[in-house]
């Protein structure tokens, strides 16, 4: 972020809320690759000639083993961080009236007598493996679970996708062609108010409307084992639909940021006064430069977006895994919520390095230390 | 700048807040039933005595959504005020202090928004005790990264120009500079940013309360309203719409104003404008 922070792009960006991360800076970091990692440590010389060599698969895996790493940092967090905070599990997992006897006995019960190092070892050793242990309340595995429930949604998620990038893109394109007229002006105040609704209201509106008074869709968006590929689709239209218009809006403000960036540049308005088409400008002249954000704005929406079916799947009453993490938390049930929120933080962070490679790939200015 | 260039737009949010904050104020006042008092049958159908309808225990909607007002406004103000002086304490100490001490913060606060915020605020307030403060500090917590990001940038420009050179060559300490020199020179597009984590706090709230990890109830609170009344929409009512819409609109009245303060300090800093 390092053109103008105050300009478009921070506005949507910072309106998206969940815009994350982005590992210090976009062209910061590739400028001047992590020391620790070029210079020392990992062998020093060999590498050295590595990066001279295949300056793009080693900025590759840097930013692999930067995500591996952030992972595990954010396991540590996750675990440990919240063994810092005032507060004992079993205290508040009986309520304030335990006696300490109960207290005591439900500590020893889910081990919680070990010291704290011990468990995450052990947690950490399992989870790596895809164990996540059993539940504190149904006594289930969690891994088990969790295999059940993810794939629900990221079905809910491919087909969000699916429908919002194309659309958010030609969309997004469209504003461009007509800045500052009337399609422009329109889109932009729909978009702002798009992004001011919270997902539950769409969710609500959707199943008021299209459910309850013209009964064109199914509301509660249960799916099991037994249905087929169609019923499934009429099952999640609606989640999908929430999620989209969630979505949409982020992802077209950004992508109009991203091209407006590319189309009031220096090299645009040569090509202006050189009196080429509009079509030509954008084209040849603009479409190339403006590839490698826009891929950004799409990887970006798309982390959002897993954060984004939590609420949707509550709403929906979809068997995911948001609504397994939120009914986990309720009762306080840990070891389902540290490995979703493990989970979560994992899609988050590797579709956050997959939009930074991908804009090094598609722009090589990047990939050249400076 | 006088009244006469305030565009439409930001007069309609300007309105529309308030609104929303005399409700809050004045509360008492102007709520024709009680808060918590159970007034009809359950899920009434607005008009008549009750202007929206009543609610799943009987209870007038639109008092509950007068006094909801107030602690959904109360607890995102708060929130939003605690993650900007924690945020912009921390962000201009590390570019006015650089070296290790920025390194140390930058790479935290990286770690921070690596989780997603409300992945991040369910895994803690699945531990923490449930109290008003603790929520209101949680969710400060976790928005003062977003505030630490844009403050550090915006700081880390005007720390390199000639008058913070000047002051720190007169020998003043890093307090002066920070407050002095640094604060009235970033002041406004922090404010543009405020209004943004303002309306960020208000859905975040609603969020967390609809799933019933924010306010509890009795007290009314927009986004556990939608929760209290979900039930309903698969009859056709529509009290659970009512809140919802009082959420979506405040948040489009305060994105409003940002947009235009947003576009006024852009246009202060020149270029072609259309960015």
């Amino acid at each position: 972020m390092e053109s103008g922070p105050i300009t478009g792009p921070v506005l949507t960006d910072a309106a998206a809320g969940e815009t994350p991360l982005r590992p210090a800076d976009l062209s910061g970091v590739p400028a001047k690759p992590n020391p620790a990692v070029a210079t020392g440590e990992i062998g020093g010389t060999f590498w050295r000639r590595f990066i001279f060599r295949r300056p793009l698969a080693a900025l590759i895996l840097q930013r692999l083993g930067l995500s591996v790493g952030l992972l595990f940092a954010v396991s540590l967090m996750i675990f440990g961080g919240i063994e810092a905070l005032p507060g004992d599990f079993a205290t508040t997992y009986l309520g304030q009236s335990a006696t300490p006897q109960a207290v005591e006995n439900i500590r020893r019960d889910l081990g919680l007598d070990r010291p704290w190092s011990e468990r995450y070892l052990d947690w950490l050793g399992g989870a790596v493996q895809g164990d996540f242990g059993t539940s504190w309340a149904s006594k289930n595995s969690v891994s088990e679970q969790i295999g059940n429930r993810l794939g629900n949604s990221l079905f809910l998620a491919f087909f969000a996708a699916l429908i919002s990038v194309p659309l958010a893109v030609g969309l997004g394109m469209l504003a461009v062609q007509f800045r500052n007229r009337m399609p422009d002006k329109i889109i932009n105040v729909i978009s702002l108010a798009a992004i001011s609704l919270p997902e539950f209201f769409i969710g609500y509106l959707l199943i008021m409307f299209f459910a309850v008074k013209w009964g064109v869709a199914t509301f509660p968006a249960t799916v099991y084992d037994s249905m087929s590929f169609a019923e499934r689709l009429s099952a999640i239209a609606l989640p999908v639909a929430t999620l989209v218009l969630v979505v949409l809006a982020h992802m077209m403000r950004m992508t109009r940021a991203a091209i407006l960036n590319v189309m009031s540049s220096a090299y645009v308005e040569t090509a202006e006064l050189k009196g080429l088409g509009t079509f030509r400008i954008i084209a040849r002249h603009a479409a190339p430069n403006a590839v490698a954000p826009v891929i950004n704005v799409i990887a970006l929406n798309l982390a959002y977006l897993v954060v984004g079916v939590v609420v949707v799947e509550v709403v929906f009453v979809y068997p995911g895994m948001g609504q397994y993490m939120v009914d986990a938390v309720t009762v306080r049930d840990m070891p389902v919520v540290q490995a979703c929120g493990l989970i979560f933080a994992a899609f988050y962070i590797f579709l956050n390095m997959a939009a930074d490679i991908l804009a090094i790939l598609a722009n090589p200015r990047l990939r050249h230390p400076r | 700048m006088n009244l006469r260039s305030i565009p439409l737009s930001a007069w309609v949010g300007i309105i529309g807040i308030a609104i929303a904050a005399l409700c809050a104020i004045f509360a008492p006042v102007i709520a024709p039933f009680g808060e918590r008092d159970v007034v009809g049958e359950i899920w009434a159908p607005a008009g008549g005595d009750f202007l929206l309808g009543t609610d799943n225990l009987g209870r007038d909607l639109l008092s509950r959504l007068i006094y909801g007002a107030r602690t959904t406004i109360f607890v995102a103000l708060a929130a939003t005020l605690i993650s900007f002086a924690l945020g912009m304490i921390l962000s201009f100490t590390a570019a006015v202090t650089g070296g290790f001490v920025d390194q140390l913060f930058s790479r935290f606060n990286d770690l921070m928004m690596a989780v997603p915020t409300l992945i991040f605020a369910l895994v803690v307030l699945a531990v923490l005790p449930q109290h008003l403060w603790i929520l209101i500090l949680v969710m400060a917590v976790l928005d003062s990264t977003r505030v630490f990001r844009i403050g550090r940038a915006v700081a880390l420009d005007v720390a390199v120009m000639e008058f913070v050179e000047a002051a720190r060559l007169r020998g003043e300490g890093s307090l002066w500079i920070i407050f002095r020199e640094i604060l009235p020179n970033t002041l406004s597009p922090l404010l543009a940013e405020f209004g943004l984590r303002f309306a960020f706090s208000i859905l975040f709230l609603s969020t967390l309360s609809f799933l019933g990890l924010g306010i509890q109830p009795p007290a009314a609170d927009w986004g556990g309203m939608v929760k209290d009344n979900k039930d309903g929409i698969i009859f056709g009512i529509s009290a659970a719409l009512v809140p919802g819409a009082a959420i979506a609109a405040l948040a489009i009245c305060v994105n409003l104003v940002v947009d235009w303060l947003m576009k006024r300090t852009s246009s202060l800093k020149g270029g072609r404008g259309d960015a």
